[in-house]
């Protein structure tokens, strides 16, 4: 822990560097590969979409040793249309999943069920979704997701200024089609829970990446007005400052996340616990990922375009080619910083 | 930076604030336990029931009718059905806006199936002509003159007719507008024998609610009738009103239950017809909208139906408290791990942060009528980490300051004033996503969205008037001052390089 802890120190000093921003290339590379992975299994598998979002009718029943094969032979003597899907959820739990029915119908399977397994109807948990609801519910998720990126760009450009808005739109954008694609390659059901999940994944994944950038504003705020270090050279100071704290702050709340994941899936076995934390999982960890790779060297490429950056770039340049290579690593972020060496003594301390 | 006014200044400030959180946290008890708010109100799928989301049914070119006014009237036909089952806390609500509205109805306990049955015609509206009417008052059974030109049966119906029984007073649609029915008020006061339907509701063109200045301010509704209605509302006034008491009344049914029952005067072959009585403003107001409301009857498609039995909800409670504690242990022993003696400020941090939250539930259950869900807990439990987060940037903050040569006491306030910053944006993002998440949604979702907005705000006040006072006074302990091995401010731990020796 302790090892960790001086890392932050010589991460923040410059000593240990990471060169986020100069090896954009490589993130990109990476990033670009998972998206195009992402469309290719959007387009090939799809999403495994709920029944939720088709219509249709599930029942859960609870009974220890409730087998595959009794459920399927209570439905079958019901005569429902469509496909049937019939599954073991945890040790004591059968579920059966039915496309749309009618009241009747619904009651018929419903019946059916408690006489096979003898329990009563009121202990069979059942779920009836109507054909209509699903576009309703889409419909909904995607109003809310666009309203979601409007209101938050238009906050962060006041809050911080339009660049930094755009890379961090950048970046969520980025998070939401690994998240999808990663869902439609393994094939995990999406649910209304998952898109709940979804959605504040976008809240959690730009919390990181304003941390991030609140460094950035304060590392490159007196930029221009001496020319140790270009835009990007500060940015990634500020990325390297900030890792410790963003791998923190990803691990606390992957830790509660992780625990209704671990409890919703192993205990419940399905159900909105665990479709939620499942999206938040991943939402998150890709999240941590694009606030550190993604979102500052898209704001770092946007910001050197500026005539004022490229104008500074050429003076740090200009003061040594050699500087350059080690620029990174001993650029100081702002000039009013003192080093600790050359601070005034203070007692008490070590 | 004047840093030296800055102490002084926050010296008495840290402790005040405690005092003040605590009070607030005493108020918030008393307020819950003087309110009778000692549990907090569980959502079906935590202790059992059954949930049905409706959806109107718009016809193309029909959407102009699904107005606020006719879902609120869907909303109490709804609920006069829903409470005939004499389930103890059924609730029906109408949720979202415009056209997209729902009505989400509710039933804890085990009456499923009956509950989606009951819900999901369609009220209807119907003009009858009263055949007999008896006050609920004489007991039922008793023998009553038959009503002439009635079928024997209907007479023994109506002689057995209860309006005080709960089951009475259900309503739905079952009453075919060709037959002669016996049936109850709205309030169970009176019941009735009817004619079969003559006007229907659709034939309704307008109606309203006035006052009649001239008239000694009497309220009054007003109803014009489309052609078709003219000449059946005409025939059928022209056929009563000279008729004795009571067949001069024509009954205004709605969802087979009877609103009003006025008595005709005088023929009305015009299509614009008053309601006159002792109404109230309400009274008329409401009359009115029960007319409107029958010209065009809303259709309700059943979008969800959701069935949970006592043991599954019993289930996901105890997996959603597990997963909160395990969840929160984590936490905490991460932040013991690797901030040491500052740790234990987050534990406090998310004990304070944790006793708001769950006084919070308290109170807006009582008084907003606040549920927990599962998706709540699962927004709760998320917000552990958000909270969690908020201390790690100020704490990651300070140790940056002392990084930079500061004393931890300096180190406290000038690291709190960017972190606070910081705090600030992140966590207005965290509650845009909460709103928009809260309006957007439907059902569960609004549950987890609500939470977690909640918790949001919890977060801010928790690190602005306990986190950041409690780090201010326990940075003046020497324990923490002299960057003692344990306290998560040792040189060691903040990477600080030891102080140069003296040459």
């Amino acid at each position: 822990m302790s090892k960790f802890s001086g890392l932050g120190g010589r991460l923040y000093r410059g000593e240990t560097s990471i060169d986020f921003i100069g090896n954009r290339r490589r993130w990109y590379s990476i990033s670009a590969l998972f998206i195009l992975a992402s469309i290719a299994a959007l387009t090939l598998q799809g999403l495994h979409l709920g029944i939720e979002f088709k219509g249709g009718s599930s029942f859960t029943v609870t009974k220890i040793n409730a087998s595959i094969e009794d459920a399927r032979a209570a439905v079958a003597t019901v005569g429902v249309p469509g496909e049937i899907i019939v599954q073991n959820i945890g040790t004591d739990k059968v579920r059966v999943q039915t496309a749309a029915l009618d009241t009747p119908q619904n009651n018929a399977v419903q019946d059916a069920l408690a006489t096979k397994f003898s329990v009563a109807t009121e202990n069979i948990d059942t779920q009836i979704i109507g054909p209509s609801w699903g576009k309703e519910i889409t419909r909904k998720a995607l109003y809310g997701l666009f309203g979601f990126l409007i209101c938050v760009m238009l906050y962060l450009a006041m809050a911080f200024e339009p660049k930094m808005s755009i890379a961090a739109i950048v970046a969520v954008i980025h998070d939401v089609f690994i998240t999808v694609g990663i869902y439609a390659l393994v094939g995990f059901d999406v649910t209304p829970a998952t898109v709940i999940g979804f959605l504040t994944i976008l809240g959690y994944s730009l919390y990181d990446t304003v941390v991030v950038f609140d460094k950035i504003r304060e590392n490159t705020r007196t930029i221009t007005a001496s020319s140790k270090s270009t835009f990007s050279q500060a940015t990634n100071l500020a990325v390297n400052q900030t890792l410790v704290r963003s791998f923190n702050t990803s691990l606390i709340a992957l830790l509660p996340v992780g625990s209704i994941l671990f409890v919703g899936a192993g205990l419940l076995g399905a159900g909105t616990l665990k479709d939620l934390s499942l999206a938040l999982f991943i939402g998150l960890a890709v999240g941590t990922y694009s606030s550190i790779f993604i979102a500052p060297p898209v704001l770092a490429q946007l910001r050197e375009r500026e005539p004022a950056m490229i104008a500074l770039a050429k003076r740090v340049n200009g003061r040594g080619g050699a500087a350059l290579v080690v620029a990174p690593i001993v650029a100081v972020p702002t000039g009013q910083v003192r080093g600790p060496r050359n601070q005034p003594k203070r007692k008490g301390r070590k | 930076m004047s840093t030296t006014t800055k102490t002084v200044k926050t010296a008495a400030r840290p402790v005040r604030s405690l005092a003040i959180l605590g009070i607030v946290l005493v108020a918030m008890t008393a307020l819950a336990f003087i309110q009778g708010a000692t549990s907090v109100r569980l959502g079906l799928d935590l202790r059992g029931g059954t949930s049905v989301t409706l959806q109107p049914r718009i016809a193309p070119g029909e959407s102009g009718k699904v107005t606020n006014e006719a879902i609120d009237q869907a909303v109490s036909i709804i609920r006069q059905r829903v409470n005939s089952l004499g389930v103890a806390e059924s609730e029906v609500a109408a949720q979202g806006s415009g056209t997209n509205r729902q009505i989400v109805i509710s039933v804890p306990g085990d009456t499923g199936r009956r509950v989606v049955e009951l819900v999901g015609q369609t009220a209807e509206l119907r003009f009858r002509q009263v055949l007999a009417s008896q006050p609920s008052t004489i007991a039922a059974g008793s023998a009553s003159a038959p009503a002439t030109g009635v079928s024997a049966e209907i007479n023994a119906t109506f002689a057995a007719l209860d309006c005080k029984k709960a089951a009475n007073l259900q309503g739905t649609s079952t009453d075919a507008p060709s037959d002669t029915i016996a049936v109850c008020d709205r309030s169970g006061l009176t019941k009735y024998i009817l004619a079969p339907a003559e006007v229907l509701g659709r034939q309704i063109s307008k109606a309203s609610a006035g006052i009649d200045t001239q008239g000694g301010n009497a309220w009054y509704v007003s109803l014009t009738f489309n052609g078709e209605g003219t000449s059946a509302f005409g025939a059928l006034t022209t056929r009563v009103t000279t008729l004795a008491e009571p067949l001069n009344q024509v009954a205004i049914v709605l969802d087979g239950l009877v609103v009003s029952s006025p008595r005709i005067n005088e023929p009305i072959p015009s299509g614009n017809a008053q309601i006159t009585g002792s109404f109230t403003q309400l009274e008329a107001q409401d009359l009115a909208n029960v007319l409107k409301y029958g010209a065009l009857p809303l259709s309700f498609d059943r979008g969800e139906v959701q069935q949970i039995s006592p043991t599954l909800g019993a289930d996901q409670l105890n997996a959603g408290l597990l997963a909160g504690g395990l969840g929160l242990l984590l936490v905490l022993l991460y932040s013991l791990l690797y901030y040491r003696g500052l740790g234990l400020v987050t534990v406090g941090s998310l004990l304070v942060a944790g006793s708001l939250v769950y006084l919070l539930f308290l109170l807006l259950g009582k008084w907003i009528g606040f549920t927990l869900t599962l998706a709540g807990i699962a927004g709760a439990i998320v917000a552990i980490g958000v909270t969690a987060d908020s201390f790690i940037i100020f704490f990651e903050r300070i140790r940056d300051e002392i990084r930079e040569g500061r004393s931890l006491r300096t180190a406290v306030d000038t690291g709190w004033i960017r972190a606070r910053h910081t705090i600030l944006i992140a966590d207005f993002v965290s509650i845009i996503a909460a709103v928009l998440l809260y309006f957007f949604a439907v059902g569960g979702v609004r549950g987890f969205a609500f939470t977690l907005g909640l918790t949001t705000i919890v977060d801010l006040i928790v690190v602005f008037v306990f986190t950041k006072p409690l780090v201010t006074i326990v940075a003046k302990l020497n324990f923490f001052a002299s960057g003692h091995r344990f306290s998560g401010f040792s040189a060691k731990s903040t990477g600080t390089l030891p102080a140069p020796k003296e040459a």
